[in-house]
């Protein structure tokens, strides 16, 4: 009785705190948002400024968006199946996520041939250069992602991705739902204001 | 980089006791490649003493210039090589070079990582009965990341072009234009790049310094009863956390239009007649970015001083600290006002006058926690036992600096007042005493202070006590008297006055305080002395040599890895239990049980004691 009562004290203890990793990760995406909390607010200075050149948004940034959706999906279904123990489909739907990525880059990549089709360059009117800015520092960040999708599936390999140790997945899920999400607010937003 | 920030290794010391395994380690990840936050603290303390030598040095040449303009400057040729003319004459180029090398190293590089890089680092795991930070990888990688920074600071400022001299703000488009001046070239490509390594450093700090805090206080340590230096290296770590990005995309978009060609910041310049491409950019914008983050970075300089001057002055007026829950409640208001205040750097910019005047409104309700502040550690202070060690006067020194600098931003928050002091000596003098001296007198304070516990040692009190009165009177002497001659109109930054008849009067007075800055630049020397002979010959140090309440001093004399060889202890009370009614010694620590301490308990405490 003795024990059970200490056991759950501990376990208590333990359910309050945060795991100090998950934590760091957390603040880390907050810097994040600072970041681009900062550039959007730059650009939202600089067009009350005057002297804005307007132009329409590529379609193609609409279809990559989606493409990204598609990923997180692929993420999720990942880490799923994670807690599942179904260690194949683990492997399968990082190698996916990262290969829907791998497009979504591709696709970011012609949205920028068609801006300067539209005669839209990075050097030249700011409000053509934000979008590239966005657009780039955003692929910057999903490199990282990237790089952490490959620690996974790594441990994924070496029977580190379990139900029972959800950590390193979890992470990685949080940091790529978190990418999904700021292209969707970058999107948004350039699409909104210009 | 993104990747190693995620990457939090296992090596963090959590609150179980698998340390036990001890073995030694090599000298190299003992003492140069080490996990351990104290060592790393040293690290921190030991680069940013060689920063504030160097800052401190280049102020007294450019202060030479400024208090005898026509002094041959010859002697310094073996320093400064062609720096110095034939004749003796500084290059005017390099003297705003050097202004700008002394803004950039003291702001960032002295009082950003050599304070909260040395104390947060020290004192956050030992106040809060921690074995070590939440991950001892990414405090190394902190580290390094400012050495890095601070290499290639150091190096560009051997370039023969000079090193960035466009002001610590680097406003464009004169940091923007390599035509603009020589130290826009590659001297301020390596600033950028050595801010990057800089802000990368203090964000692996920040993040697990936050988490420190929330993740391995030990059992017994609620936030009502962490010791109000945890307090301030917590909500500094915020305020970098929230800030530094957003210098980041500031400077983001400064290399663009450096390197790349775009036009976020400029626009329809000409340089020798010719017109540049650039169209559509605004330098107000750089402005707007970078006071985002100029302003809470001076509150990220404050605060840790403030911290340890609540610290210290409780401890050494043997009285509980005046208002607990005010200086709490004082530090988070500062820290929220610091983010919509910007804006009153810019007074000038052309801004609308009513927007100017709620930017106005803003910054003078910083008046109201700032006062708080005094106000307790003054009633603190008040009837107190004072113990006059090193540490207490240089924080007595701090608060005395904190009132008479604070009072002269109620002129500067004045727009209207402003708009005729922007950019004088009268500017210098208010930051340099609120902010810089007082900074500084914190940092000091920490490093009498907690000495004792980093080395085992002590310092020589007497020896302290002539570093304090010489600094402080010093302090006084260099910066006073620039308000007058910024009152008078002296703009800062500028090489030389001698063309302007109207200056002529205010000669000797820039004598004096060009003197007044070698005594007391002088004095710091003591300070080194007594520094660098008692880490080898001082005498030891006993356990608890302030008689103090705080964690810290329940560890063995020289702390080993894991900081306690047994148990972590555990936390019973708050950290201000000084000469507590009915106690049979003047000081209770956090770690005794008030089942023991019957005989000063009030009520409450008996009710908790029965919890015990």
């Amino acid at each position: 009785m003795e024990n059970t009562a200490v056991i759950f004290a501990n376990r208590n203890f333990k359910l309050k705190s945060v795991n100090a990793k998950k934590f760091a990760l957390w603040l880390f995406i907050v810097s994040i948002c600072m970041l681009f909390a900062g550039l959007t607010s730059a650009y939202i200075v600089k067009k009350s400024d005057g002297r804005w050149l307007q132009f329409d948004m590529p379609d193609m940034f609409l279809y990559s968006t989606l493409v990204l959706v598609l990923s997180s999906i692929a993420m999720h279904w990942t880490y799923l199946k994670a807690k599942d123990n179904s260690l194949k489909a683990v492997k399968i739907g990082i190698t996916a996520t990262a290969a829907i990525a791998v497009v979504f880059f591709y696709m970011q990549y012609l949205s920028w041939v068609k801006l300067v089709a539209q005669d839209v360059f990075l050097v030249g009117n700011p409000s053509g250069s934000f979008v590239y800015i966005f657009s780039g520092l955003h692929l910057a960040h999903l490199i990282g992602g990237l790089v952490f999708l490959l620690v996974v599936f790594l441990d994924t390999i070496n029977y580190k991705v379990h139900s029972k140790s959800m950590l390193a997945i979890e992470m990685c899920t949080t940091y790529w739902h978190f990418l999904g999400g700021l292209w969707i607010y970058l999107y948004l937003f350039l699409v909104m204001n210009n | 980089m993104s990747i190693t920030d995620i990457q939090v290794t296992d090596e963090a010391v959590h609150g179980d006791d698998h340390h036990e395994e001890h073995h030694e380690q090599s000298f190299i990840f003992k003492y140069i490649f080490s996990t351990d936050h104290k060592t790393i603290a040293k690290q921190f303390l030991i680069t940013g003493i060689f920063w504030a030598i160097l800052g401190g040095g280049l102020s007294v040449i450019f202060r030479l210039q400024l208090g005898f303009p026509d002094m041959n400057m010859g002697f310094l040729q073996p320093f400064l090589g062609d720096w110095i003319s034939n004749s003796g004459k500084l290059d005017p180029e390099f003297y705003l070079a050097m202004i700008t090398m002394h803004g950039t190293i003291m702001v960032f590089f002295v009082l950003t990582a050599g304070l909260s890089g040395t104390f947060s680092n020290y004192l956050i795991p030992l106040q809060l009965g921690a074995r070590d930070m939440a991950s001892g990888f990414m405090n190394l990688l902190s580290y390094w990341f400012f050495f890095l920074s601070s290499v290639i600071m150091f190096i560009s400022m051997f370039l023969s072009t000079g090193p960035a001299s466009g002001g610590w703000t680097i406003y464009p488009p004169l940091s923007a234009l390599p035509q603009a001046m020589s130290g826009s070239g590659m001297g301020m490509t390596l600033w950028l790049v050595s801010m990057v390594f800089f802000i990368a450093s203090t964000l692996l700090g920040g993040i697990n310094y936050i988490t420190t805090v929330i993740n391995l206080r030990t059992e017994g340590m609620t936030f009502r009863r962490m010791p109000l230096t945890i307090w301030a290296f917590f909500i500094t770590a915020v305020l970098g956390l929230l800030s530094f990005p957003v210098l980041v995309a500031c400077v983001l978009l400064l290399v663009f239009d450096r390197s790349f060609g775009t036009s976020f910041y400029l626009s329809e310049i000409f340089i020798g007649g010719e017109a540049l491409p650039n169209l559509g950019g605004s330098p107000i914008l750089f402005q707007h970015l970078f006071w985002f983050l100029g302003h809470p970075e001076v509150y990220i300089v404050i605060l840790p001083a403030l911290g340890i001057t609540s610290e210290v002055i409780s401890t050494n007026s043997r009285k509980p600290i005046f208002g607990y829950t005010a200086m709490i409640g004082s530090i988070l208001a500062i820290a929220f006002l610091s983010f919509i205040v910007w804006a009153h750097h810019m007074f000038i910019t052309g801004m609308n006058p009513f927007l100017g005047s709620i930017f106005m409104f803003l910054t003078l309700i910083i008046a109201i926690p700032s006062a708080v502040k005094a106000f307790n550690y003054i009633t603190t202070l008040w009837k107190g036992n004072l113990v006059f060690t090193p540490a207490m006067l240089f924080s007595i020194g701090l608060v005395s600096f904190f009132i008479s600098g604070g009072l002269t931003g109620l002129f500067l928050g004045n727009a209207a007042i402003d708009i005729n002091l922007h950019d004088t000596y009268f500017v210098v003098a208010h930051f340099h005493l609120v902010m810089g001296s007082a900074a500084f007198f914190g940092l000091l304070a920490g490093v009498y202070h907690w000495f004792p516990k980093m080395f085992g040692r002590m310092m020589d009190e007497k020896l302290g006590y002539i570093h304090f009165w010489l600094t402080f009177v010093g302090v006084y002497l260099v910066f006073f008297p620039l308000h007058y001659i910024g009152i008078a109109g002296f703009p800062r930054r500028y090489y030389s006055f001698t063309n302007f008849d109207a200056f002529s009067s205010f000669v000797d007075l820039n004598s004096f305080v060009t003197v007044a800055a070698i005594i007391t630049f002088g004095a710091q020397f003591i300070f080194l002395f007594n520094f660098f002979y008692n880490i080898f010959k001082g005498k030891k140090a006993p356990l608890n040599p302030w008689n103090s309440n705080t964690l810290e001093w329940t560890t063995p004399r020289v702390p080993e890895h894991g900081n306690w060889p047994g148990e972590i202890p555990k936390v019973y009370r708050w950290p201000y239990d000084y000469s507590k009614p009915g106690a049979e010694d003047d000081f209770i620590p956090q770690t005794v049980p008030y089942h023991k301490t019957k005989e000063s308990n009030t009520d409450f405490e008996n009710e908790e004691s029965k919890k015990e």
